[in-house]
């Protein structure tokens, strides 16, 4: 079985990047391959990254509030691109009532402060798209 | 701090204890854990005794406040002269709102203003960028030309209130909108008080709003000290920050460390500019977290102090004691604060702002207890404001200057981060100064292994937070949160067309290209970016200019 491939994504203009990067060394912990953008990531660039790299997932962290924008956005640009195989996850300071929007647009989980990284990691685990 | 013979008399006298005493006890009731940590992950002892500290001079290293090596404080009398200033950190949404929440925050007894600017704001882009959809005014105002910068400052008297501007990158060009919005006020830019952050290396390290690469926008940093030193003295011109470092997961020595190293690098350049180090020395100023272990943080304010003062005495060989002095603005720590049970964030911020104040903090925000879930209501920053208005008045820790000097365990705790701090110092230098560290990702990578290993420590139950992975309760989700309307882009757009429609461009196009041959040669590029905004240049027009002469910085990522 191959390893599972992820993206992290920090979508937008927002420069707190801890959570991605503690995210990104905690899934490669686990054994998987992990792709960091950097920040100030677009939509399109995220989606250019996600295709060339072949991952299995996305996932992206937002501060800013900005996230029922840049989420949708980056769902959308992976179906016209015809790519649905990709398990698309988010994660940051984002309000419960969003949550529901998000996941209607696409987004099969959303990752508030005081997750683990262990939860985060079954998550991917037991709902990816693609065959290993 | 005591004598030989007295300390030979305490050790026999605590070998007697550890065996009559402490042994018999131990025996009976085993102590909670095998190791006690203190916030940092560093070791604590059982207990401190006068052996600890007796290596520490109190003459020469902790001495009295307002005196080298300022140690206790900067100032003689520190609270009883004044209090420290409460300064709340606010901005959202357009200029309107905001100014609604500072006026209310002064007439809340607030005593300084700080400005919160939109992430496009931050970046040099216009509200109608394709970069800000989606961003404007959403982590603080959108501010996009004089126009935002005048409805902001509307009925405030800058001549009145300081202000402090959380801005970075185009520093330079929201410190020339305060002026001219100040000039048009009536008021002179030498009676202008306040603080632009205006610290670059800390973006490239850990807030992640850089624009230029490192060169320019050293050069930008110098240029603002040069001008400052001449038209706008009593501004701070920079507040070098270990906020942010301590966010992206440092250390408590680490926050010192890369703080002071980033603070040497802004003296090196200036001085290498030209300037003397007593001339813009006095008006830096610094920016610290107070995190969740109070002794320790507190041992953090007074380590930061006294090894500031030795390296502008001995490194720069100032001559002016006000070089020496580290005054510093203290924001309690976001990071800690959780979105479960968000009321008990209230108790961590009182704790935190209380170590703030027995570090001898000069000015202060405290965070809304709201903040791990959104931008906080009016309701909550009240209550943060209170928070600091009940320790300066009902506590009684502002009547004497700093009170838990003396402390076996302060004394070495301050000594040990002063030390542990001087070692990344020493290690920064060897790799050639501090934007060399950060070119290669030395203090991102120490960083980010810090926090990873916070990250794993609450995971494995080392580290308890309540709420979160111990006492966690069924909750329903909060409500009332503060949202911004996206409208509020729509409304910066219309604004912009309206700016660009009323002012002359042809004399702004002339002011933009004035500001690139500056640029362009070695000139001060302040009064060409005064004369551009007076103009009603945007803010992105300016950036934009400086963008295509200086570049743009590509960061270093190394997980």
């Amino acid at each position: 079985m191959r390893p599972i491939r992820v993206l992290v994504a920090k979508p937008g203009l927002d420069g707190h990047d801890r959570g991605a990067k503690v995210i990104a060394r905690a899934l490669r912990d686990a054994g998987m391959e992990v792709i960091y953008t950097g920040l100030r990531q677009t939509p399109e660039q995220i989606v250019a990254a996600a295709i060339q790299e072949d991952v299995d997932v996305v996932g992206m962290s937002i501060l800013s509030g900005a996230h029922n924008y840049l989420f949708p956005r980056v769902v959308e640009l992976l179906k016209e691109q015809g790519v649905d195989d990709v398990l698309i996850v988010g994660g940051g300071v984002i309000p419960d009532e969003d949550i529901p929007g998000l996941k209607k647009a696409g987004v099969s989980e959303i990752f508030t402060p005081g997750t683990t990284t262990s939860n985060m990691i079954e998550f991917i685990k037991s709902n990816l798209k693609r065959e290993l | 701090m005591f004598e030989k013979e007295k300390l030979d008399q305490l050790r026999s006298a605590r070998q007697n204890w550890e065996d009559k005493v402490l042994s018999k006890s131990l025996s009976k009731a085993p102590e909670n854990k095998t190791e006690f940590k203190s916030g940092s992950g560093v070791n604590v002892e059982r207990l401190y005794t006068p052996e600890d500290v007796a290596d520490i001079d109190y003459e020469t290293e902790i001495g009295y406040p307002g005196q080298y090596p300022f140690t206790r404080g900067y100032q003689p009398t520190m609270y009883r002269g004044k209090t420290w200033t409460m300064r709340m950190y606010a901005g959202f949404a357009t200029a309107e709102e905001s100014n609604e929440r500072y006026k209310y925050l002064v007439g809340q007894g607030s005593t300084g203003l700080s400005v919160a600017f939109d992430l496009p704001t931050q970046i040099g882009y216009d509200s109608d960028h394709s970069l800000a959809q989606g961003e404007v005014g959403k982590v603080g105002v959108a501010i996009d030309s004089l126009k935002d910068m005048e409805i902001l400052f509307d009925g405030i008297p800058l001549d009145k209130v300081s202000t402090s501007m959380t801005i970075n990158a185009p520093a330079s060009v929201l410190l020339a909108m305060y002026i001219a919005v100040a000039e048009k006020q009536g008021v002179s830019s030498d009676k202008l008080r306040g603080t632009i952050q205006n610290d670059i290396l800390k973006e490239y390290i850990a807030r992640g709003t850089y624009i230029f690469p490192t060169e320019p926008s050293m050069r930008l940093i110098t240029n603002i000290f040069e001008y400052c030193s001449k038209e706008v003295p009593k501004w701070n011109t920079i507040s070098i920050s270990g906020y942010h470092i301590r966010e992206a997961g440092s250390t408590a020595a680490q926050e010192v460390g890369f703080t002071l190293a980033d603070g040497i690098a802004y003296v090196d350049a200036a001085i290498k500019a030209g300037l003397d180090v007593d001339t813009f020395a006095p008006r830096l100023s610094f920016f610290f977290n107070a995190h969740n272990d109070l002794l320790e943080e507190v041992s953090k304010f007074r380590a930061a102090r006294r090894l500031w003062a030795k390296i502008m005495k001995e490194r720069f060989k100032a001559k002016n004691e006000k070089s020496m002095m580290l005054k510093f603005h203290t924001q309690t720590a976001g990071c800690t604060l959780t979105a479960q049970q968000p009321d008990n964030n209230i108790i961590r911020v009182a704790m935190q702002a209380l170590a703030a104040v027995l570090g001898g903090t000069q000015s202060l925000h405290t965070n809304s207890r709201d903040e791990a879930l959104a931008l906080p209501t009016t309701d909550s920053v009240t209550i943060a404001l209170r928070t600091q208005q009940i320790l300066a008045n009902e506590t009684g820790v502002t009547n004497t200057v700093d009170p838990l000097a003396g402390s076996y365990y302060i004394e070495a705790k301050t000594k040990e981060i002063e030390e542990k701090a001087m070692e990344y110092i020493s290690k920064i230098d060897e790799l050639g100064g501090a934007p060399r560290a950060i070119d290669i990702g030395y203090i991102q990578k120490e960083i980010s292994d810090s926090a990873y290993k916070y990250q794993m420590e609450i995971e494995s139950l080392d580290r308890i937070v309540v709420g979160v992975n111990k006492y966690q309760v069924n909750e329903e989700p909060p409500k009332g949160l503060l949202r911004v309307d996206p409208i509020v882009g729509e409304m910066q757009k219309k604004k912009i067309e309206d700016v660009k429609t009323a002012r002359n461009n042809e004399v702004v196009k002339e002011k933009l290209d004035l500001l690139k041959k500056a640029c362009q040669g070695t000139e001060n590029v302040m009064p060409f970016i005064l004369d551009a905004v007076r103009e009603y240049a945007t803010l992105g027009e300016i950036c934009g200019v400086m963008r295509e002469v200086f570049g743009e910085y590509e960061q270093a990522v190394l997980l």
